[in-house]
C-alpha cells in the first residue's frame, strides 16, 4: 500500500494528489476522495475565517495509526491524508482523505472510517472569527457517534503489504 | 516532564508548554490535573471542568486513570474539532 500523511499550512492540488495515487497503479479500480472545505458559517452565524491549531508530532502519529488500522480492515492499495493548519478562509480546502482499492466498497468504507476518526481523535482544534470575535468550535456529539459505529471491527482480511 | 497545552486550555493558562516535576503522590493523569488546578487561579480556571479535558502521553490518547510514571510529554486539550 502507498501511504501519504501530510500536515501543512499551504494549499494543495486535490487532483494532483489523486493522480499520484493512480498513475502507474493499474490494479486500482476505485478511488474515493473526501474533501473538507472551510464553510462561511458556524451554527448559522457568518464567519470570516477559521484557524486550525494542531499538536505537531501527535497529529501525524495519530493519523498514521488510523491509516494502519484502515489498512488492516480493508484491502487498500493507497491512502492519502492531507490536513492543513493555520488560518483558512471560506472556500479553502481543509482536509483531503483519498483511498484507493480494487473495488469501491473498501474505498468508500475506509474513507468514511478515516474521516470519522480524524474528526474525533486527530489533535486539531478550530477557532472561528466572526464579527463578535474569536471562538473555539465545540465538538459535536454526532461526530462521536459517527466514530463509534466503527468500534466493532469487521473480520480482518490479509492486509496487502 | 514536559507539559503541553492546546486551544482554550493554552489560552486560559497563557502558555503553550512548561517543564514540571509533580510531587510523589500524583500518580495519574487525573491526579495531575487536580494538582495543577490547585496551583493558582489561572490553573484553576483552565482545569475547572476537568471532565471535558482530554489528555495524551507521549503522543497517545490516555484516560484520566493512566499512570504518568515514565512520561516524557503530557498534553492537555479540549475535545478535538479537526477534519
Amino acid at each position: 500500500m502507498t501511504t501519504t500523511v501530510r500536515l501543512q499550512r499551504e494549499a494543495f492540488d486535490v487532483a494532483a494528489e489523486v493522480e499520484r495515487m493512480t498513475r502507474g497503479h493499474s490494479d486500482v479500480g476505485a478511488v474515493v476522495t473526501f474533501t473538507g472545505l472551510c464553510r462561511d458559517d458556524e451554527n448559522g452565524k457568518p464567519i470570516a475565517a477559521l484557524t486550525l491549531e494542531h499538536y505537531p508530532g501527535m497529529a501525524e502519529a495519530e493519523i498514521s495509526r488510523h491509516v494502519e488500522e484502515a489498512n488492516a480492515r480493508w484491502p487498500l492499495l493507497g491512502v492519502t491524508v492531507i490536513h492543513r493548519y493555520g488560518r483558512l478562509v471560506p472556500g479553502d480546502v481543509i482536509v483531503l482523505v483519498a483511498t484507493a482499492s480494487s473495488h469501491r466498497e473498501a474505498a468508500f468504507a475506509a474513507a468514511s472510517f478515516l474521516m470519522d476518526y480524524l474528526k474525533t481523535r486527530a489533535p486539531f482544534w478550530k477557532q472561528v472569527e466572526t464579527v463578535g470575535g474569536r471562538t473555539w468550535v465545540e465538538a459535536k456529539a454526532s461526530d462521536d457517534q459517527a466514530a463509534g459505529r466503527w468500534s466493532v471491527p469487521p473480520p480482518r482480511h490479509e492486509a496487502a503489504k | 516532564m514536559r507539559l503541553l497545552y492546546f486551544a482554550w486550555v493554552r489560552e486560559r493558562l497563557g502558555k503553550a508548554e512548561e517543564q514540571i516535576e509533580p510531587p510523589a503522590g500524583v500518580g495519574t493523569v487525573g491526579e495531575l490535573m487536580a494538582w495543577l488546578a490547585e496551583r493558582d487561579e489561572q490553573y484553576a480556571h483552565a482545569f475547572e471542568n476537568a471532565k471535558v479535558i482530554r489528555a495524551a502521553i507521549d503522543h497517545r490518547h490516555v484516560r484520566p486513570d493512566a499512570a504518568i510514571a515514565g512520561a516524557h510529554e503530557i498534553a492537555f486539550f479540549p475535545p478535538m474539532t479537526g477534519g
